[in-house]
């Protein structure tokens, strides 16, 4: 795998780019507790999107983790993961508004505390969405990368804290051409009182050709017809 | 939470049994209480719902998630838009939880999660699509976010594991909630015959409204 490209976001920064299928993406939390909210959108069709329903209940998972894939909203492939080194990352919980911001943190506005202003990860969403020509109706449940939520049999959540560590990472592999669009606004359950949002380094690289024995297609048939709905897609639009 | 209800059928103002397969809409006032009913018990009832005003702003089911940090929906359970409004709020419930992260079938996602050939199956996004075609043109797919699965049974383990499970639901009975503004309401009474929750046979629900 060779890197193409370098670059760290912030943390309450956000971020959106195309990236090609056959590329991959690696995400490292630099300090530790980052949280990256993620959502996916087909680079042609934007109307295709990621579909947290499908990742979970066509893999019968409830936590993120490698070699499962982050299925779209019609029967195919945005991407796998490929590796990760905390095991768990939430996409239930959904992200943070300005309403919720300002009632756990308290007013943060930019006159008073400049580019260490609160922002809240709808906002930042819908921000980098804009510039693609997608608004509200896009809004779907998003990833949110290196944050554990777990649920209990009653279907209580709780936040586990100090899950992600310094140096922990995850990385994508793209098997269509796929918008990314991120941010790095605290996880809604982060229970911390104070908004001290954590930075990310990305590096997109190249991936080696998918083979059959891929374990993300192994670790269920599910996947495997999602990759074979992906590269009908593929084929005949390319 | 189990919480039966005081109103009579017989006083409403509006009686629909919806077929299993078809989809039914209705705008809902603010201030009416709405009842689905699962006449023959264990189907799934898959339901949006939208601003009346403004359907930009349409019921999310991670803002429900996030707001009452629960993933199951019973009595008490406000129902959140995307836009951070309390739609509907579940005032009585004889079933006791109801699923919101399982989604909708689609005719695309049968080839995924059961074999390349079911795709001409019926399936629950072709309803919502027809369903949003009869208030406009402009809504469609794009308008087709992550629904309620109203007497659907989806377990989550503290492990992180997920299940679909045989339904809690049964013949008679039913979830009611309040409408806390107009909303449109819209249901895909699931055609799903892949899943042995309704034993492989869906069945009708009815749709009661009361002022
Ligand atoms: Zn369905």
């Amino acid at each position: 795998m060779s890197i193409i490209h370098q670059e760290k976001l912030t943390g309450a920064g956000m971020w959106s780019k195309v990236i090609k299928r056959g590329r991959t993406l690696k995400m490292t939390d630099l300090e530790g507790g980052a949280n990256v909210g993620m959502l996916l959108y087909n680079a042609y069709e934007k109307h295709e999107r990621y579909n947290m329903p499908d990742t979970l209940k066509g893999q019968y998972i409830f936590n993120l983790k490698a070699p499962y894939c982050l299925h779209s909203d019609m029967g195919r492939l945005f991407a796998s993961i490929v590796e990760e080194s905390s095991g768990w990352h939430d996409t239930v919980c959904g992200a943070s508004d300005a309403k919720a911001v300002q009632e756990k943190y308290g007013q943060g506005d930019y006159q008073e505390l400049r580019n260490d202003f609160y922002r809240n990860a709808q906002e930042c969403f819908l921000i980098e969405l804009a510039k693609w020509g997608l608004g509200k109706r896009d809004l779907v449940p998003n990833i949110n990368w290196f944050s554990k939520v777990v649920s209990d049999e009653a279907g209580k959540l709780s936040f586990v804290e100090g899950h992600s560590k310094a140096g922990d990472s995850v990385t994508l592999r793209f098997e269509l051409d796929t918008l990314v669009v991120l941010n790095t606004c605290p996880h809604p359950f982060d229970p911390s009182t104070e908004y001290t949002p954590k930075p990310v380094a990305l590096e997109i690289g190249e991936a080696d050709t998918v083979q059959d024995d891929d374990p993300s297609l192994l670790v269920r048939s599910e996947n495997q017809r999602a990759f074979h709905n992906t590269s009908v897609y593929n084929k005949l639009r390319f | 939470m189990l919480k039966e209800s005081s109103l009579d059928p017989a006083n409403a103002v509006y009686r629909q049994v919806v077929k299993a397969g078809d989809h039914w809409s209705h705008v809902i006032k603010k201030g009416q209480t709405f009842r689905i009913l699962d006449l023959e018990g264990n189907q799934a009832a898959d339901t949006l719902f939208y601003n009346a005003h403004d359907p930009v702003d349409r019921y999310s089911a991670s803002d429900t998630i996030r707001c009452q940090q629960a993933l199951y929906l019973t009595t008490g359970s406000m129902l959140m838009s995307t836009g951070g409004h309390a739609l509907l709020e579940i005032t009585a419930d004889t079933c006791g939880r109801h699923d919101t992260i399982g989604g909708a079938c689609s005719r695309e996602s049968n080839t995924m999660r059961y074999a390349i050939d079911k795709e001409p199956m019926h399936a629950c996004r072709d309803s919502f699509i027809c369903g949003l075609h009869s208030h406009s043109d402009d809504l469609g797919k794009r308008d087709i976010t992550c629904n309620i699965n109203f007497f659907m049974n989806v377990p989550v383990t503290p492990e992180g594991g997920l299940s679909f499970e045989d339904g809690i639901s049964a013949p008679g009975r039913y979830v009611e909630m309040v409408a806390l503004m107009d909303v449109i309401a819209l249901i895909s009474n699931c055609p799903q015959l892949n899943n042995p929750c309704n034993a492989y046979n869906p069945t009708p629900v009815e749709a009661i409204i009361w002022d």
